[in-house]
């Protein structure tokens, strides 16, 4: 488990002062999965470099399994720092040395015996798949090649955190995948905790249990994927599973979006609506998946003129929450949606 | 009366050429590794102790690059005029190979310790990064990722220092240094020795061409991709 209670970071340079971090509080769990998202100069990267203590916090606490970090002087902070893996950006390996050298580096540093580190290097080639490539150099592997052998380094000293700082960032659709896959696999496994600082919303989609949205160098948002997707006030929820483009309705409808907002959605909330009403519902767009074993969705219908606490009381009931669009522009915590999408042009 | 000029037989030019040449390469093989050896720490605490570094001190990175520059400010001629007291005092002797070692050593620490700092500019900062959260101390990370990542241009370095030094030391030969710079001088320019003076032309392009070509070589042999 490691927590992170009020985390500041003041740069000074002369006579300016810049707070990339504004008090940041975040605790997650063993074997759990946590993303951080935020635009660029969000201060992510300054996070990053605060959890595995490459950078010392002007105040705060970063408490691992019980131990505070931020207590520790230089020496002891070189041991504490060997329980937290870092995964880095895909160009972080050593071009000098092979696969297995690079792997082998943390174990270099610790002066593990020769058999014993070839044992475990081999081991951790292997567990990412990569057990015939151990003397290839990194310009010989592909991007996903090279992540997965950070991987495998960043595992070398059995850490009970590993921190993913933008690893799959410059990676193609298909290889993030396959990382992301690797990583899931490895929390599985080692029951590892996992803390993923990105920028792609894909990649919080694709494995994160929770995740926090960093602004200004503040977490704004912050909760378990699909309780973030249920809330139609969340603007995180709304990036995460946006409102699909709706078709058009014809003049004479009212246009309503509805959120999945409980564990029990009646299959056919449809039907039930039209019953209910006495009127045909047109389904005009619809995004429905699971988040772990429970299904998120959102859905933009069209129903002739009804009485809109008749509308609202009827989807409650099947464990939906709507709200009428009116001029095209949503109501409720919509506003805050366009803030977001920016997330995905931030490179 | 002797006559101003007189051309050295071709025969006989091996005689003066050849413990000449051994002479140079001693100068420029004992500053060099003088200069590798203080040099190299030079530029490691230049590079780190700046902003960003492994240990910032920007207070001690100003007086290294003060220091550093003062050693690269002097034309090598008036710097070697004027430490001789200096010189003296280390080696007891104003002129021959190890007098001009001195002057030497002095102008190649600070222009080295640049070229190391350079080098290891170049290297992505990631790289320290890495070591460091892989739980590596300062010397470790130093060694084993910083200066082993550098490799290549610390070669390339090293050839472009051994070149200038190879050219001081011809410049050594002014105060009686020996050495191929020492001939050229007293053969070729003192007494008008046209054939001494091309010979040692020759000789001091091709040492300069083959210390190039086998720095080049080693640099693509110790970069991966």
């Amino acid at each position: 488990m490691i927590e992170l209670t009020e985390l500041t970071k003041v740069f000074e340079r002369g006579e300016t002062r810049h707070a990339a971090l504004n008090g940041v509080s975040l605790t997650v769990q063993r074997g759990e999965i946590a993303a951080v998202i935020g635009p660029s100069g969000a201060g992510k990267s300054t996070l990053a470099r605060c959890i595995n203590m490459l950078e010392r916090p002007s105040s705060g606490r970063v408490v691992l399994d019980g131990e505070d970090l931020t207590a520790l002087r230089e020496r002891h902070l070189r041991e504490a720092r060997r329980s937290i893996g870092t995964v880095f950006q895909a160009s972080s390996l050593l071009s000098r040395k092979t696969a297995a050298q690079n792997v082998a580096l943390p174990l270099d540093f610790l002066e593990v015996d020769r058999g014993q580190r070839d044992e475990r290097v081999h081991e951790l080639l292997d567990r990412v798949g990569l057990g015939d490539r151990g003397d290839a150099y990194p310009h010989e592997l592909s991007g996903g090649q090279r992540q997965r052998v950070g991987i495998a380094r960043a595992l070398a000293l059995r850490p009970s955190v590993l921190l993913s700082d933008e690893a799959t960032s410059g990676l193609d659709p298909a290889t993030t995948k396959s990382v992301l896959a690797m990583l899931s696999q490895l929390r599985d496994d080692l029951s590892l905790t996992i803390i993923l600082i990105t920028h792609e919303m894909d990649v919080v989609r694709e494995i994160a249990d929770r995740a926090a949205l960093l602004e200004e160098g503040r977490i704004v948002e912050e909760g378990r994927l699909q309780q973030l997707m249920r809330d139609p006030a969340s603007a995180l929820g709304a990036s995460l599973l946006p409102h699909p483009a709706p078709a058009a309705a014809d003049g004479e409808s009212d246009v309503w979006r509805v959120h999945y907002v409980s564990d029990r959605v009646d299959p056919d909330w449809i039907g039930g609506l039209s019953r209910a009403l006495d009127a045909p519902v047109s389904l005009l767009a619809a995004s429905i998946e699971s988040v772990g074993a429970d299904p998120v969705g959102r859905a933009t219908i069209a129903l002739p003129p009804r009485d809109p606490q008749l509308v609202r009381d009827r989807l409650a009931a099947s464990g939906l929450h709507g709200e009428p669009v009116i001029g095209g522009l949503a109501t409720a915590g919509e506003q805050l949606v366009p803030a977001v999408p920016a997330l995905s042009e931030a490179a | 009366m002797l006559p101003l000029a007189t051309n050295t037989p071709l025969g006989e030019l091996p005689d003066l050429l050849l413990p000449a040449i051994g002479e140079t390469l001693q100068m420029v093989g004992v500053t060099m590794a003088i200069v590798v050896a203080l040099g190299t720490p030079l530029g490691v605490a230049l590079h780190n102790s700046a902003r960003g570094g492994l240990f910032p001190r920007p207070k001690l990175n100003a007086a290294l690059s003060w220091v550093t520059n003062l050693g690269r400010s002097l034309p090598f001629l008036v710097l070697m005029a004027s430490i001789i007291p200096f010189t003296r005092l280390l080696v007891g002797s104003t002129i021959g190979i190890w007098a001009a070692v001195v002057p030497m050593t002095v102008a190649g620490i600070p222009f080295f310790g640049r070229l190391v700092e350079n080098a290891l500019r170049e290297v992505p900062r990631e790289v320290t990064d890495v070591a460091r959260a892989s739980g590596g101390s300062t010397a470790q990370i130093i060694w084993r990722a910083q200066l082993s990542e550098a490799l290549p241009g610390l070669v390339a370095g090293l050839t472009l220092n051994s070149i200038a030094m190879l050219e001081y030391s011809a410049i050594a030969g002014v105060i009686g240094a020996g050495g191929i710079g020492f001939l050229a001088i007293s053969y070729g320019y003192q007494r008008f020795d046209t054939s001494v003076m091309v010979a040692t032309v020759l000789v001091l392009i091709v040492l300069v061409q083959i210390v190039q070509l086998s720095g080049d070589f080693a640099v693509r042999r110790l970069k991966r991709g």
